[in-house]
């Protein structure tokens, strides 16, 4: 009979106390029938399987009960269920957002084979710092090649636009231009064809198509390999096709085509262009590659003395390939993220304790009718759970809402194509992290009032206090504070910096300015002439149209074109380490659409051609770094072999956006360019300042271009003011975010003090009524509930400023200039704390100033 | 004592316990070990309730209203002190009445269709 005991145990509590007793009693007259052994045992296992069944059963029908209970109950108080729903589903959804987003960028690896063994090779500086990345030229990449031993391949590849005419409208596509190591050093084999390198014949005029390309332009053709191609002019045969989902090096690149013989034997060590990608031999580490490269960077610094100076490497995993800043916004915001949470849960605690304080009652009288611990508990369980569940549900819906929002956080230099999406195993565990809370703090109440028949409780009425419980809320309550304060701090100061950027003068004005660009082909516009031809055409039709002002070509936008950094040596001197400006062909009356100012000398002219020496324009910080106390015009320089004059300066420009420092500026006439440049550096992007609406310009200038050159397409069509804000576009989505985070955790502490000071208020009305009776004025009871809020707020205040200095001095790098202790936004953070001690302190100061002293007194007794 | 159709209604059909139970304690009022007796004899053996299945039905057929436990006791030499004893309610009458005539209005149409014997 002791196992029919321990069956019995499968029950819920209650119903063995109520029933068990007369189930042994029939299992005993039962037992006694069976005589025969086997049919004892047949009875036995008969009623273990009995047992477990109905044992289920009930406990479903009590859960059952529970949950109407626990509806009736949520539905009779919906203020204090929709708080905790919502507070858990901010709670929830903000983190599975901002989690998903961090899972999908720093984590999940990359859809490589072996993907952890693959680095991208860089120039870095001579003392291997770790700051600064540079392209490699192709004489630096062979030379790496041959004598490294702890890759086990090595390849390279730069981006390229090219059209391709033939099929519909001419398209412009971007282009890797790779070494035939580069596409089987990722792993990945073609879905149809094969790669390059793998032809006797050689692939010089070959092309491998993305799988978006094929299905978009060729109607994924099934005899597709083998096609011949017309692009940039020329013709190239399809050798294959890769797979659907894969991307390298960037998302957007639609076509492969193999690097030229004449590419890779360009001897010129400085000439850096080519990124390279490598895999690490099998059990080479990290640092011994690095330690390998270091000795190779040391002798070639010995060899090209002149030209590699300052050069040095870095070695990076290429699932690091994303700046150290996104990084650590992307941290930061799991770090906001967080902190919402706890102050969530915190939040959902502290609901969850007042109400069962003020349910107190409610729970003694049950049990004092009879109900067992095991059965309120079970109830309180019920509860929560239901609350958590409707809390995850709602915090869901914010995830899914706000990561089309964080989905821009995925920094575009990742070679994925999918956007995140929401982790289910974040929802489980912030699901389970909020039932934590509720279920602790939800059956603790119910578990201590029901362990002891504490008659004082029903006596006490709704004075009760319960000090113990008083001081947990009150600590939670300063917690929540305090996290909102740290959460406020920074992204004020985030803000400030976002501000600071975006009012940084660029050194153009952006306003009224459409871009665009013709990107050229090789081998049609080879030749200096055939461009010049082009542009003229087009710039004299485009001015000519009613509201342009102005209009020019450029080799590439600031902030779009951040590189071109070619060496400067003023004539007369030996080259320096370091000396380098940046780099741009134009045409006339560039400066004019961009406002950028002329301080002295002349724009470049149309004539400034073949014919006349080779002239320059420069910025003034030109003038200040390479031609001190010198006059500038006249001035003559070496410029990446070029030997210019300067003709003119003007005002600098930040090209590397607003955040970085830039070189110095160098702008050349358009038809000085030289034609064994290629066309890398030919003038593609057109600027056109007009007051007509986009929707105007952008027709009349198609038609232009098209009467120009039919198969010329034209792309990236833009407002200047749109390449601007691009430049600080991730971070204003990310600030932003961490914004809408600290505006939670404000509500949420507004509501922490509000439940707060509410609860202390009732709870206290006897002791204000005593007050008022015995003379005291209604100031005084403000006085004495605000200076509680007070003491709150001051206690939750203090050290979260403390904290935020913390967080910022950590966040510094982000901060664009701006101080971790700036003032502004430390006194802005402190003075919406006393917003929020006022407006949550409101309610419940204007309800005691209402107490009425007569009804105080009647109320408990 | 008329009832409320609809809540009649929403009960039907009863688990097969359930109306055994009812038909047990219909005429007189039972503990639980007698209404397995009751109903095992009236089955011929057929139907032998376990007694979880049995306490699990009568904790709902409470809830439900279909029984309560009563205070009144048999002759004292016939009681035992401790066993509880369950007493139909009319609404578990009105409740029995409405499922017997559901099963037997199935009976007279399958009959209808020549589905069942008449008895010899």
């Amino acid at each position: 009979m002791r196992y029919y005991s321990a069956l019995l145990h499968l029950f819920p509590a209650s119903f063995r106390l109520e029933y068990g007793r007369e189930m042994s009693a029939i299992q005993g007259a039962r037992l006694r029938e069976a005589t025969d052994p086997s049919e004892r045992l047949k009875l036995w296992v008969e009623t273990t399987i009995d047992m477990i069944m109905n044992a289920s059963r009930v406990h479903w029908d009590v859960f059952r009960q529970d949950l109407r209970y626990s509806l009736r109950t949520l539905a009779r108080s919906p203020g204090f269920a929709l708080t905790a729903i919502l507070v858990t589903g901010l709670g929830i959804g903000a983190n599975t957002a901002a989690f998903s987003v961090a899972d999908f960028v720093l984590i999940r690896p990359l859809p490589y084979r072996d993907a952890d063994q693959l680095v991208k090779i860089w120039e870095g500086p001579a003392d291997n710092s770790g700051n600064g990345r540079n392209e490699v030229s192709p004489a630096l990449f062979q030379d790496w090649k041959t004598n490294t031993r702890s890759f086990a391949s090595m390849g390279a590849y730069y981006n390229k636009s090219v059209n391709l005419v033939g099929q519909g409208d001419p398209l412009r596509l971007e282009t890797a231009v790779v070494t035939n190591e580069l596409l089987p050093i990722l792993g990945v084999q073609p879905l149809k064809g094969r790669m390059f390198g793998q032809s006797e014949t050689g692939d010089a005029s070959s092309v491998i198509l993305s799988y978006s390309l094929w299905k978009s332009a060729f109607g994924g053709d099934e005899s597709i390999v083998g096609r011949k191609l017309i692009i940039d002019g020329s013709p190239r045969a399809v050798v294959g096709v890769m797979p659907q989902d894969f991307h390298y090096p960037s998302r957007n690149v639609a076509l492969w085509m193999p690097m030229t013989t004449q590419e890779m034997s360009d001897p010129d060590i400085t000439n850096t262009y080519w990124y390279v990608l490598a895999r690490l031999r099998p059990g080479v580490t990290h640092d011994r590659a690095n330690a390998e490269m270091h000795g190779i960077a040391t002798r070639l610094r010995q060899q090209h003395p002149a030209e590699l100076e300052e050069t040095g490497f870095a070695v990076d995993r290429l699932r690091d390939e994303f700046s150290r800043q996104s990084r650590l916004l992307l941290l930061a915001l799991c770090g906001a993220a967080g902190c919402v949470l706890l102050i969530a849960c915190a939040n959902l605690a502290n609901l969850l304790l007042a109400r069962a304080l003020v349910r107190r009652r409610e729970l003694l009288v049950r049990s004092a009718l009879g109900a067992g611990r095991e059965r309120l508990v079970r109830q309180s369980v019920t509860e929560s759970f239901v609350l958590a569940i409707l809390g995850g549900v709602v915090g869901v819906g914010i995830a899914y809402v706000s990561l089309p929002l964080l989905t821009r956080l995925v920094p575009t230099t990742l070679p994925i194509a999918q956007s995140p999406t929401i982790d289910p195993k974040i929802i489980v565990f912030a699901g389970l992290l909020t039932l934590i809370t509720g279920v602790g703090f939800g059956v603790l109440p119910a578990w201590r009032s029901s362990g002891k028949l504490d008659l004082g409780g029903l006596r006490d009425g709704a004075r009760a206090g319960g000090g113990r419980r008083e001081h947990a809320r009150t600590a939670l309550v300063i917690g929540e504070v305090m996290a909102s304060v740290v959460l406020l701090i920074s992204a004020g100061l985030l803000m400030r910096a976002l501000l600071h950027l975006q009012d940084t003068d660029p050194g153009f004005r952006t306003a009224n300015v459409l871009t665009l660009r013709t990107d050229l082909p090789s081998p049609k516009y080879d030749r200096t002439v055939r461009k010049a031809e082009f542009y003229d055409a087009v710039l004299s039709q485009v001015r000519a149209i009613n509201g342009v002002s102005s209009a020019a070509y450029t080799t590439g936008l600031p902030m779009v074109m951040t590189g071109g950094i070619w060496k400067v040596v003023p004539e007369g001197q030996t080259p320096q380490p370091g000396t380098a400006a940046s780099s741009r062909f134009v045409t006339p009356d560039y400066f004019k659409t961009m406002s950028i100012p002329l301080r002295s000398g002349r724009d470049v002219r149309d004539d400034d051609d073949m014919n006349k020496p080779l002239a320059a324009v420069v910025s003034e910080s030109f003038v200040k770094e390479f031609l001190p106390g010198r006059e500038p015009i006249g001035s003559r320089f070496n410029f990446n072999s070029l030997k210019l004059s300067i003709v003119g300066v003007v005002g600098d420009v930040k090209v590397r956006g607003v955040e970085q420092t830039s070189e110095p500026q160098v702008y050349m006439p358009y038809k000085q360019y030289p034609d064994s440049q290629g066309l890398f550096y030919s003038p593609k992007d057109l600027v056109i300042r007009s007051s007509l609406p986009a929707a105007t310009l952008v027709p009349a200038i198609r038609q232009i271009v098209h009467r120009v050159d039919p198969e010329q397409p034209i792309s990236n069509i833009k407002p200047l003011a749109e390449v601007r804000s691009d430049a600080t576009a991730a971070r204003s989505v990310q600030v932003r975010v961490l914004v809408a985070f600290a505006a939670i955790a404000f509500i949420l502490a507004a509501i922490g003090i509000h439940g707060l000071l509410s609860f202390s208020v009732s709870s206290r009305q006897h002791e204000i009524g005593v007050r008022m009776a015995l003379g005291a004025q209604r100031e005084d009871i403000v006085r004495m509930i605000m200076g509680q809020a007070a003491i709150l707020a001051a206690a939750g205040v203090i050290p979260g400023l403390l904290i935020a200095y913390a967080a910022g001095r950590s966040m510094q790098s982000l901060l664009a200039g701006v101080q971790p202790a700036d003032a502004v936004t430390f006194i802005a953070a402190g003075a919406l704390c006393v917003i929020m001690t006022l407006v949550g302190s409101l309610l419940p100061t204007m309800r005691a100033v209402r107490v009425d002293p007569a009804t105080a007194f009647r109320a408990d007794v | 004592m008329p009832h409320d159709t609809a809540a009649i209604d929403a009960l039907l059909p009863l688990p097969p316990a359930t109306f055994h139970i009812l038909v047990a304690v219909a005429k007189e009022d039972r503990h639980g070990y007698a209404i397995i007796q009751d109903v095992e004899q009236r089955t011929d053996g057929q139907l032998r309730l376990s007694a979880g299945t049995l306490y699990r039905s009568i904790q709902r057929m409470l809830e439900q209203g279909l029984l309560r436990e009563t205070r009144d006791r048999p002759a004292p030499e016939l009681d035992d002190e401790r066993r509880r004893y369950y007493r139909i309610t009319p609404f578990g009458e009105a409740v029995a009445i409405a499922e017997a005539r559901r099963m037997s209005e199935l009976v007279k149409m399958a009959r209808a269709q020549g589905l069942v014997l008449s008895k010899a």
